[in-house]
């Protein structure tokens, strides 16, 4: 097997699996490991600016991504979107939030690495996946030129082609040659996305599993027993 | 009516000396770890003063605690919605130089300094970088005894209606003790703005616990709470507060900061309270009214209605009985000495304050102020703390509560007098305040004796009722984090485990042996 379909065709099986099971087994064995593991209390300059920026930037990037790749080609048609035009969205999107995203995410690396308080309290982890999110964001942004250039051209096949080869995934007919006519960045950038769905589980980015949308319909005071009811 | 009772505290601030046994013994048992080094679950402060972390009573600054919007109570930090929107930076959170950098001292280097015409000194080293720090610029104590310039001192939250110019002076100055822990809080604030609903208020005492396995770090509870008393751990990334020491009281002992305080200032006890009237209580218009309006949430543990109301709710009998022995309900209900630290937070919060008399008895004796009937007591309004002062720490400014229950203890004290000076009864100034004989001498006794037992009457926290197994549960693991009784042998862990450590001088000095070879 080549490393091309096993890049394409297995690993992103195994990123998947250890992304559900892995977070499944840290919740449920060593919760008290997850958490958000702010380093607000240590340092707060900038972080209002910086660590905003980078949540709303690849928020919005996630979901971008969710919607762009896992939406059938059928629906797009129906709902009238036409390749053209969810290539710009996709290009203008990613440019404005992945902007956001590396001003915030460039802020909080600084802090991170250069701010003596918090590299100290700073676990490896922390360090490495900060460091991975701000490269696999920075090959992201890369692929700009390059969509920009095929829309340039009205050739929206490499899109489609991302798309079709992530639903391949999805519906477990993986097919690695979809991506054949994909320009080497897009790969690249799926590697390290990939690999970020791989380590998710090991570092700090469980958090991201409890946002806590739970509190909107929450009653303010709470009241535990210990009594058998 | 729902019943519930509350394990709660009065201190005596008459009697505080500041010693710190308190904190000391508080730190060694719950915050000697690392990533809590700055935190004090118990801390005592010299006011007036800006106190620890700076500034915690000016909720313009850190938003903590409630307020009322529309006539509805709103946490003053914002909605719900806020909070979340507010999730991934806390515009009021505290930062560590707010409490103080956590510092240790190069101890080693006293020992292995090499020969030198100076005497060797032990640097400071922080304990978050394990560097040297150049200077200790604060404290968790900074203020103490008044140390420090009068005009930072000044920005002391409870002396903003008061002409404090002239307290700046040596001869009009004022000071007393504040000793401080979790108001265990019938309203909490911190519950109510915590995202992952980690916290919560236990029913059986309403004791107010952070769950760390659910807690998610998000830090709305740190900013929240007027006190400023749930702490962040920076290596565990969970919050943390006073436990009210809850595995003692479960068993019958005082908290561990009671227990020890030299003074016998603290007084542990159960309170009843309607539970149905925590809204409505907390939401009074004026913030004047709130010290009343807390009182009336108590229930008279002596009333048959209660009392049949609180065994409906499943409460034990030896925790009704506790609770009309209570020395608590004594000082708050019965004699109303006892007042709540800010009841303007609208928290209604459960750690109680005698007021301090601050006599000078110099002046007393130099016939400078003006004194009572017995001709040796000084009258209330002349004493050198300022009653507003006290108003505006315990009773969101009324001062006519405050007066009458220095009025009381003055009025005991002079009652005293007369009984063991005189050597007869004088109840005029007993009167005057609105206590019986009965009343002083009881108060004389939980006040200036306070006996072991007056001070805490704790029923146990039947935990016969709640477990299955009570003898399978002996000798089980105790008070710890996460998975820390499991860990096996293995040293490689994939998920990211507690470092145990605090932070040590980086270069450690070099032995002695060595300086002697590199001399010779």
């Amino acid at each position: 097997m080549s490393l091309h379909n096993f890049l394409y065709g297995i690993y992103p099986y195994i990123a998947l699996t250890v992304f559900l099971l892995g977070s499944w087994l840290r919740f449920d064995r060593e919760q008290y490991t997850w958490k958000s593991d702010s380093s607000q209390l240590l340092s707060k300059a900038n972080m209002r600016l910086g660590s905003n920026l980078f949540h709303v930037g690849i928020i919005a990037i996630f979901f971008g991504h969710a919607v762009g790749l896992l939406t059938p080609h059928s629906v797009f048609k129906v709902l009238g979107v036409s390749d053209m035009a969810h290539q710009m969205i996709a290009i203008w999107a990613g440019s404005i939030f992945g902007g956001m995203c590396l001003i915030g995410g460039a802020i909080l690396w600084l802090r991170r690495m250069f701010n003596s308080r918090v590299s100290v309290a700073s676990r490896g982890s922390d360090k490495f996946i900060l460091t991975w999110l701000l490269i696999t964001l920075l090959i992201g942004l890369s692929t700009i030129p390059v969509s920009i250039g095929h829309a340039s051209h009205e050739n929206p096949g490499v899109m489609i082609a991302l798309a079709e080869w992530v639903q391949s995934i999805i519906y477990l007919h993986p097919d690695p040659s979809l991506l054949n006519g994909v320009d080497t960045i897009f790969k690249v950038h799926l590697f390290f996305g990939m690999t970020v769905f791989l380590v998710f589980p090991f570092t700090r980015m469980v958090h991201v599993w409890s946002a806590p949308f739970g509190y909107i319909g929450r009653p303010y005071q709470i009241v535990r027993s210990k009594r058998f009811r | 009516m729902k019943v519930r009772a509350q394990f709660a505290f009065v201190f005596n601030l008459d009697k505080c000396i500041g010693c710190h046994t308190c904190s000391v013994t508080c730190k060694n048992v719950w915050t000697n770890r690392k990533g809590v080094e700055y935190a004090w679950f118990n801390n005592v402060e010299s006011k007036p003063g800006v106190g620890y972390p700076k500034q915690w009573e000016n909720q313009e600054v850190w938003k903590g605690g409630w307020e009322l919007k529309n006539g509805k109570l709103e946490l003053k930090s914002g909605s719900r919605t806020s909070k979340l929107l507010n999730i991934f930076a806390n515009p009021d959170m505290p930062e560590i130089d707010d409490y103080y950098e956590p510092f240790t001292y190069n101890y080693a280097h006293l020992q292995n300094a090499p020969l030198s015409e100076a005497t060797p000194t032990a640097r400071p080293i922080s304990q978050i970088t394990g560097e040297s720090m150049e200077k200790i610029k604060w404290g968790p104590n900074w203020e103490d005894d008044l140390a420090g310039e009068f005009h930072k001192r000044s920005k002391d939250k409870n002396l903003d209606n008061i002409q404090k110019e002239m307290y700046g002076q040596f001869e009009n100055t004022f000071h007393m003790y504040l000793p401080r822990i979790c108001n265990h809080c019938l309203n909490a604030s911190c519950v109510a703005a915590c995202p992952s609903g980690s916290i919560y208020k236990r029913e059986e005492d309403g004791i107010v616990l952070v769950d760390q396995d659910k807690c998610r770090g998000w830090r709305m509870c740190v900013s929240s709470c007027p006190y400023k008393k749930v702490f962040y751990n920076w290596e565990s990334g969970k919050a943390e507060k006073c436990v009210g020491c809850y595995p003692r009281v479960e068993s019958g002992m005082p908290t561990v900061c009671s227990e020890s305080c030299v003074g016998r200032i603290r007084y542990n006890g159960i309170m009843l309270y309607d539970a149905d009237r925590i809204e409505e209580l907390a939401s009074m218009e004026d913030e004047q009214d709130l010290y009343e309006a807390q009182c009336k949430i108590f229930l008279d543990p002596n009333d048959p209605e209660v009392i049949a109301a609180a065994r409906k709710e499943g409460i034990n009998e030896d925790w009704l009985e506790a609770a009309r022995k209570s020395p608590i309900w004594k000082m708050a209900m019965d004699w109303k000495i006892a007042f709540p630290m800010h009841p303007e937070f609208r928290t209604l919060p459960m750690v109680w304050y005698v007021p301090p008399l601050s006599p000078v008895q110099s002046q007393i004796d130099q016939g400078n102020l003006p004194v009572g009937p017995d001709g040796a007591i000084p009258v209330a309004g002349t004493m050198r703390l300022p009653v507003q002062y006290l108003a505006n720490l315990l009773t969101a400014g009324k001062t006519d509560p405050i007066e009458s229950a220095l009025n009381r203890l003055i009025a005991m004290r002079s009652y005293q007098r007369s009984v063991h000076v005189e050597g007869q009864a004088d109840t005029r100034a007993l009167e005057a305040a609105g206590i019986t004989e009965d009343q002083a001498k009881e108060m004389y006794r939980y006040l200036a004796i306070a006996n072991y037992e007056d001070r805490f009457v704790i029923p146990t926290g039947h935990t016969e009722e709640t477990l299955d197994d009570a003898f399978g549960f002996q000798g089980q693991n105790g008070f710890t984090f996460g998975n820390d009784s499991s860990h096996g042998v293995s040293k490689v862990t994939l998920f990211p485990r507690r470092r145990k450590d605090t932070a040590e001088p980086k270069e450690q000095a070099p032995l002695s042996s060595d300086n002697q070879g590199n001399a010779s």
